[in-house]
């Protein structure tokens, strides 16, 4: 099948059909991914669903779960003399607690968009008197080429290149949506491209623990909807079972070698997530080997209390709590020229899904 | 690029400060290579300000007149480059108001260190461009700034062109039932401008869809098409320019998701960088409206006019409003708005 297959009207079509066929009452379920959420609010899923088929977005956007205050240290870094900070294009324009990054470019800082982690190795490597520091966010599947961005720096002998290390594991925040008390999610729709990297394996100790269906999905609408309905069949059978349902691109066992490279640079620690707070286990952190590259400690950066999110509940839709176009800023003191929140101004957040396809009155 | 730079590169192989002085050396590029390359002939003096009553004797009707400014880089790129975008992008805002360009304005400003070599081939591009839209280089101003002040050359243009009698093309005259044309596929412009600049490798080298839009505009009016409205969707795509003009007219549109040509190469590497090919600039594209009954005889002229062989239908005017809806391939409507800001790559 070619990738236009997986967007075929038809195939869509009887996808549906099968599952207003399987679905007998009312089910809950989750999509990880900021990208499936985006997926899912461009070709208008959820509303092809029937009714009885509820999808929560999860949290699955790398830029919307990053704390404020990492993002001010990323400011903060960006505007002292001789340091140039690349980072990925979405992250530029999420605000901290007092401005964002193209706006402290546009006071002189020198912030750079890159495409990977290895672009900003290079540009170490061609500016010398430069300290280069990468602004590495992002779930398992960017980790990886910050691990390898780390090997080659060390590789090359620079010592002007470090990680300002924000990088998140999806397996922990699943486990805290689950574990909260009121948890209304019967289902979850599991981010393929993470278990591209990271296998399957991860996943099984949650299906036991909180009983509840995951499958493995993909990003087109075939996918998605395919997703949906091995979710539902589960369901309505009363099974709770993790099922790869994008095995075209995931492997049981992932990515041994980027597993092996991720492994041998990081280590799990701790870590802040906008909306859901602290989360064991839940970050990567560079290994005591790798400190040197570290450059929360090489520019002795202090990380200042979360500043009151005012008006946002970019929390609680992070969490699935809160639908976004559900939130009384949304559309009209929260757009994505005026974002209050992460989720508005990123181009995987959940709000800003709902006000690009849908608009400020969805 | 045939033939070579005119002016003894041994001597002043970058462009330097003092050519923008003033004195001798400005002179000096002025006459050995910026007006020759411009074609502008030699013994044609040039006064402070052109005079235009030639050029516009004949041109009945009324006059209109643009400018912009071209700050792209690269300044090469597959399909085109700065110079021919400055020439494209003023006779392209003529034409979208029914204005064959007939007088151009070339200001330059030139980086400290630019290459003359460079200089050159931006001068030619110009003039050809110029060439082939009809379009006379009348009038300019080159300044210099510092090392490190520019992106090597920026450019101003400014147009003036005439409006045939009797041709009247702007919002106000967008109706209910208007057809939605686009000349030709979207979103190459930027997809080949963003690829060159970040060295970004795709199977298929995108090219530019920059070019001049007067002849297919001219052979609609030609065949005495009531032409409602045009506009090309250069910054912001064809969205922006379809929100814009559905604002401005206070109609609503229905665009036919399936129905907006994108070439394969330009869908993949939009899927893979996260953008939305509806966002994505043209230099070399226009939005038609015109009476449905009407939009198949624009298209087939648009199809038969250079690059338009996948001009289509993509929508129709519903009402009053001022919303554009995208209607997806499954069916599903959804509000179309312009891109919030620049566009950024997207995380993963």
């Amino acid at each position: 099948m070619s990738s236009a297959d997986y967007r075929d009207p038809a195939t869509v079509r009887r996808l549906l059909d099968a599952i207003a066929g399987t679905v007998s009452r009312p089910w809950t379920l989750m999509e990880i991914c900021g990208g499936q959420t985006h997926a899912i609010l461009r070709a208008g899923i959820d509303r092809l669903l029937p009714p009885q088929v509820t999808l929560v977005h999860g949290p699955g956007c790398p830029v919307c779960v990053t704390p404020v205050g990492v993002i001010d240290q990323a400011i903060a870094l960006a505007g002292r003399p001789g340091v140039t900070l690349c980072s990925f294009g979405d992250m530029l324009r999420v605000p901290g607690s007092r401005t964002d990054l193209l706006a402290a470019r546009a006071a002189g800082g020198d912030v750079r968009a890159v495409y990977s982690p290895l672009d900003a190795v290079a540009i170490a490597g061609r500016e010398p008197g430069r300290e280069v520091v990468f602004f590495a966010v992002g779930f398992e599947t960017t980790a990886p080429a910050a691990a390898a961005a780390v090997r080659q720096a060390q590789a090359l002998g620079l010592a002007n290149f470090s990680l300002l290390c924000a990088q998140v594991r999806v397996p922990p925040a699943m486990a805290a949506i689950l574990a909260a008390p009121d948890c209304r999610i019967q289902g979850f729709l599991a981010a393929g491209h993470v278990c591209t990297v990271m296998g399957l394996a991860e996943y099984a100790p949650l299906v036991e623990r909180f009983a509840v269906p995951i499958v493995i999905t993909g990003f087109e609408p075939v996918d998605i909807l395919t997703g949906v309905l091995h979710c539902l069949r589960q369901l309505e059978a009363g099974q709770a079972r993790l099922e790869n349902a994008y095995a075209r691109a995931a492997r049981t066992e992932g990515n041994p070698a980027a597993q092996a490279l991720v492994g041998e640079v990081f280590e799990f620690v701790a870590r802040d997530w906008r909306g859901l707070s602290e989360l064991p286990d839940s970050g990567l952190g560079l290994r005591a080997s790798y400190a040197d590259f570290d450059a929360v400690r090489r520019f002795g950066l202090v990380q200042t209390p979360p500043p009151d999110p005012g008006e946002c509940r970019a929390g609680e839709v992070l969490q699935g709590r809160l639908r976004p176009d559900l939130c009384p800023a949304f559309g009209s003191r929260c757009t994505p020229q005026r974002p209050l929140g992460a989720p508005m101004v990123s181009s995987e957040g959940a709000c800003a899904a709902y006000y690009r396809y849908r608009g400020q009155a969805a | 690029m045939d033939g070579a730079c005119p002016l003894p590169l041994d001597e002043y192989p970058v462009v330097l400060l003092a050519h923008g002085g003033g004195g001798r050396l400005m002179q000096r590029l002025l006459d050995g290579l910026i007006l020759p390359t411009l074609g502008v002939c030699a013994g044609q003096s040039l006064h402070d300000a052109a005079r235009l009553d030639e050029l516009l004797t004949g041109a009945a009707g009324r006059l209109a007149f643009t400018t912009d400014s071209y700050v792209v880089r690269p300044l090469f790129f597959p399909g085109g480059d700065i110079g021919t975008l400055a020439v494209c992008g003023t006779v392209n805002d003529l034409a979208m108001a029914g204005a064959r360009a007939r007088a151009l304005s070339v200001s330059l400003i030139l980086e400290e260190g630019l290459p003359m070599h460079t200089l050159w081939q931006v001068l030619s591009s110009l003039r050809q461009t110029a060439e082939a839209a009809g379009v006379r280089i009348v009038t300019g101003d080159t300044k210099v700034v510092e090392r490190g002040r520019a992106d090597g050359v920026y450019i101003n243009t400014a147009g003036i062109g005439a409006v045939p009698a009797g041709v009247s093309i702007h919002p106000g005259r967008v109706r209910a039932g208007d057809a939605v044309l686009v000349s030709g596929d979207i979103g190459r412009h930027g997809i080949a401008v963003m690829a060159r600049r970040e060295g970004l490798q795709f199977e298929t080298t995108i090219e530019s869809d920059c070019q001049p839009l007067w002849p297919a505009v001219a052979a609609m009016l030609d065949a005495g098409l009531d032409l409602h409205c045009l506009r090309d969707p250069t910054r912001g795509g064809l969205a922006s320019a379809l929100v814009e003009i559905a604002r401005q007219a206070g109609v609503d549109v229905l665009l036919d998701e399936a129905a907006v040509p994108v070439a394969p190469p330009v869908a993949a590497a939009c899927e893979l960088l996260g953008f939305d090919p509806l966002h994505v600039a043209c230099e070399g594209r226009l939005v038609a409206f015109v009476p449905a009954a009407q939009a198949q005889a624009a298209l087939d002229l648009l199809r038969s006019a250079p690059g338009g062989e996948q001009a289509a239908r993509i929508g129709t005017v519903r009402g009053p409003g001022g919303q554009v809806t995208l209607r997806s391939r499954y069916g599903i409507d959804r509000s179309l708005d312009m891109p919030a800001g620049e566009l950024l790559p997207r995380i993963c």
